[in-house]
């Protein structure tokens, strides 16, 4: 059985230490972990995408369109633009956050008037959350990553202690604190 | 032994290590830059980063031929710029291990072309090895040192995007040091003068033909037999998307894209019904294989352009078979930008007002060619921005130099942009050529060079003063001005392109994301100012927005450079002091 997750967001919105908590969450649980991630170019506040699969023995490190278990989305455009990759019985959960590309501000394109309906429309499963409020309660918009893990962590079958574990082994000492509280917000989504 | 989650580019560092390496030197290229910088981290390396890809390889060979184990890496562009060096050590052949790493970029995710650099191993004459996964890169790595002494060959170890950004278990190993061997002065071997270069060709051809036959045997290359009907010839990240997409097929894995097995893939081909050879880019083995009189299926059914993904192989070969995603078609793209506060946007604010013909060159300030800045009419490869400018003036005449400005990165200008100055002024030109300065080489990720006053650890080192280098090379116009100062910048290009002669305009301003550089004035808006006109959405910063007529600055986004305040005629946008 292989799980596959993407994360997609906007760079700088902390998606890669939402890739290495994940993967080490499997590493942790004794699975084969293959984890995909783009870096150059985008980080320029462009899309970003991480793709994570972990099993007993994974083959490839890229999912496959249509087949992805879990959807992690950052922003609700990058979620609009994932959307179609999710597995029908997959889940999906997105930050409902709103952040124009420079396409929309520069008014070349247009941001979707209803984008919560229009990913609805594609995956009506769609879970949508304020993770940045929460964030924020937990002591800092940056912690909108872990506030998605926490939701990630009641579909998956790993213990609660493994993802502590993880998370106190990715996260700098000083705000681990503060993660583990954006954790648990998002745990009780 | 440790296992640990790495990238491929980690492992390729990792393995040089344990391999006993000792020298390293590069220059940074996404997707390799990672691994000089994972290479720093061993106290027992050398490592750092050279100008450019010929230095860092000669560094490599001068590091080789002294007897200890040396590596270069590079993007597959950067081959071009070493190509020099590399088609002559393949004659003079190694001391220490040589290999050097050519990251290829299918599917071009920040490159400016998508060549195939397997074509070099042929050209170059030397062998090729290519990893699918980190642990493969750590072992393929030692493996490449190996080859390079065993043959007196330069290796070259081939990645792609897909492979030195991916993220795979690797079994740690310990390092195991390789002992220096002496250097002896050879001049027939390290010399190629004619007289000695001859010879050294046939030593090279003979070279070619013995690592044919390794290449029967080395484990590099495997066969994985399954049902016969379909088999199928890769390597590189390939493979494993036709482990997953194909899992019955029989696979001849090639970890040795260059010279190929003939042997064995004609043992191979006769035992299945169907030979497809899947690659990525260019007919590489295909063009091969099908000159021996092999039957397969190759370009026939695969693009040249692009990276396979998974479901390529699945629509290409199973069509029907597979379930595919709906698209969602039309959204907004994304594509990156210029950061808030980025001392880019505030040179090309003046250039695009100016209304010059921009020739532009690589690095971040490249994103200024999209609009609303859209202001950079050329890009070719690094440097070229100063050569283009010349020949445009030795084309077009005075005129034409009048209305043209050459901008490059500072990275870029030490890259290749120098040799270029010297030639402008020593054949007599009048262009003008801004070098953007911001302390570092931004685009790949923040790598030191030299005009930046730090090394690779981060620890202070010379820094070039690129005024005074342009008045050696015989400019006697240069200007230091800061970005920021629109007016300033404004005169002194239009002083500059007034003036008959080289001029140099180095645009002084740290990169904002560098500790420290964000200017971070208090931004405010006045909104019985603002008409909705939106010329202040023409510097294209991601931090401003117009809704409902109003203009907006985003606090999250924002680093207060207040350019937007220089650029709004009501008085809108208002800069403050720094906050
Ligand atoms: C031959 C070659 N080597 C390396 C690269 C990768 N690369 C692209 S831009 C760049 C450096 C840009 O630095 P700089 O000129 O200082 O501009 P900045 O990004 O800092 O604005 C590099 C190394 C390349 N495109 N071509």
């Amino acid at each position: 059985m292989t799980t596959d997750i993407i994360i997609a967001g906007v760079g700088g919105q902390g998606t890669v230490l939402a890739g290495r908590i994940i993967s080490q969450v499997a590493q942790l649980a004794g699975l084969d972990v293959k984890v995909s991630e783009i870096h150059g170019m985008s980080q320029r506040g462009g899309s970003v995408v991480t793709q994570v699969r972990f099993g007993e023995k994974i083959l490839s490190p890229l999912v496959y369109p249509g087949a992805v278990n879990y959807i992690l989305a950052f922003e609700l455009l990058e979620g609009l633009r994932v959307a179609p990759l999710l597995a029908a019985d997959g889940a999906i959960i997105v930050n409902d956050q709103k952040l124009e590309p420079v396409t929309v501000l520069s008014g070349r394109m247009e941001y979707p008037a209803d984008a919560k309906a229009d990913i609805a429309a594609v995956r009506p499963q769609a879970v949508f959350a304020d993770a940045l409020a929460l964030a924020k309660e937990a002591g800092t918009a940056k912690a909108v990553n872990l506030v998605l893990l926490g939701w990630l962590s009641k579909q998956l079958d790993f213990a609660e202690e493994l993802w502590l574990d993880a998370i106190a082994a990715c996260v700098k000492p000083k705000f681990i604190e503060i993660n583990k509280k954006a954790f648990a917000l998002g745990r009780a989504l | 032994m440790e296992k640990k989650l790495l990238t491929g580019n980690a492992a390729v560092a990792r393995g040089f290590w344990e391999a006993g390496g000792q020298v390293v030197s590069s220059y940074p290229g996404t997707p390799s830059t990672e691994i000089t910088e994972c290479a720093s981290e061993y106290p027992e390396l050398y490592a750092e980063w050279a100008p450019n890809e010929k230095v860092a390889v000669e560094v490599a060979i001068g590091a080789s031929i002294s007897g200890v184990r040396a590596l270069a890496a590079m993007k597959h562009v950067g081959v071009n710029v070493a190509a020099d060096p590399l088609f002559t050590v393949s004659y003079t052949g190694v001391n220490g291990g040589l290999v050097f790493i050519s990251a290829d970029d299918p599917g071009m995710f920040s490159s400016q072309n998508e060549q195939d650099n397997r074509h070099y191993a042929r050209a170059i004459k030397i062998p090729a090895v290519e990893p699918s996964d980190s642990a493969e890169c750590l072992a393929f790595t030692k493996a490449a040192l190996a080859i390079s002494e065993q043959f007196d060959t330069p290796v070259m170890l081939r990645l792609t995007t897909r492979v030195a950004h991916g993220q795979t278990m690797v079994e740690l190993g310990e390092r195991v040091e390789a002992e220096t061997k002496p250097y002896v002065k050879n001049p027939q071997k390290y010399v190629m003068a004619p007289a000695n270069a001859k010879p050294k060709h046939k030593v090279v051809e003979a070279r070619m033909r013995a690592l044919e036959e390794f290449a029967e045997t080395t484990e590099l290359n495997r066969v994985e037999m399954a049902d016969t009907k379909m088999g199928v010839i890769c390597s590189g990240a390939v493979y494993n998307y036709v482990k997953e997409i194909l899992p019955t097929a029989s696979v001849l894995k090639l970890g040795m894209p260059y010279p190929l097995p003939k042997q064995k893939i004609t043992d191979f081909a006769a035992a299945v019904d169907e030979l497809y050879v899947i690659e990525e880019l260019d007919p590489f083995y295909e063009t091969i294989i099908k000159s021996w009189g092999i039957e397969c299926h190759g370009k026939d059914i695969f693009a040249l352009e692009d990276e396979i993904l998974p479901e390529t192989i699945a629509e290409c070969l199973r069509p029907g078979e597979c379930p595919f995603a709906t698209q969602t078609a039309g959204i907004a793209g994304r594509p990156p930008v210029l950061c808030p506060g980025c001392p880019h946007r505030a040179t090309f604010r003046v250039l695009s007002r100016l209304k010059v013909t921009v020739l532009g060159d690589i690095g971040c300030y490249t994103l200024a060619f999209a609009p609303p800045l859209a202001a950079m009419d050329t890009t070719v490869c690094m440097g070229a921005s100063i050569g283009m400018a010349h020949g445009m003036e030795k084309a077009l005449g005075r005129e034409q130099s009048q209305k043209t400005v050459a901008v490059l990165g500072e990275s870029t200008f030490i890259h290749s942009g120098i040799s270029s100055l010297v030639n402008a002024v020593y054949n007599g030109s009048a262009i003008t050529v801004m070098i953007l300065d911001n302390s570092i080489t931004a685009m790949t990720g923040h790598q030191p060079n030299a005009g930046s006053g730090k090394d690779i650890h981060q620890q202070p080192a010379p820094e070039l003063d690129f005024a005074e280098l342009a008045k050696a090379c015989g400019v006697k116009h240069v200007w230091k001005v800061d970005p920021f100062d629109q007016d300033k910048l404004t005169a002194v290009v239009k002083e500059a392109l007034e003036i008959p002669e080289v001029c140099v305009i180095v645009a002084e301003r740290p990169c904002v994301l560098l500790p420290g550089a964000a200017q971070n004035r208090e931004m405010t808006v006045v909104a019985e100012n603002c008409i909705g006109c939106k010329a202040c959405l023409r510097i294209g910063c991601p931090a401003l927005a117009v809704r409902d007529g109003l203009v907006e600055i985003n606090d999250t986004q924002c680093n207060g450079c207040g350019l937007c305040a220089d650029v709004c005629p009501r008085g809108a946008l208002r800069k403050g002091d720094a906050k």
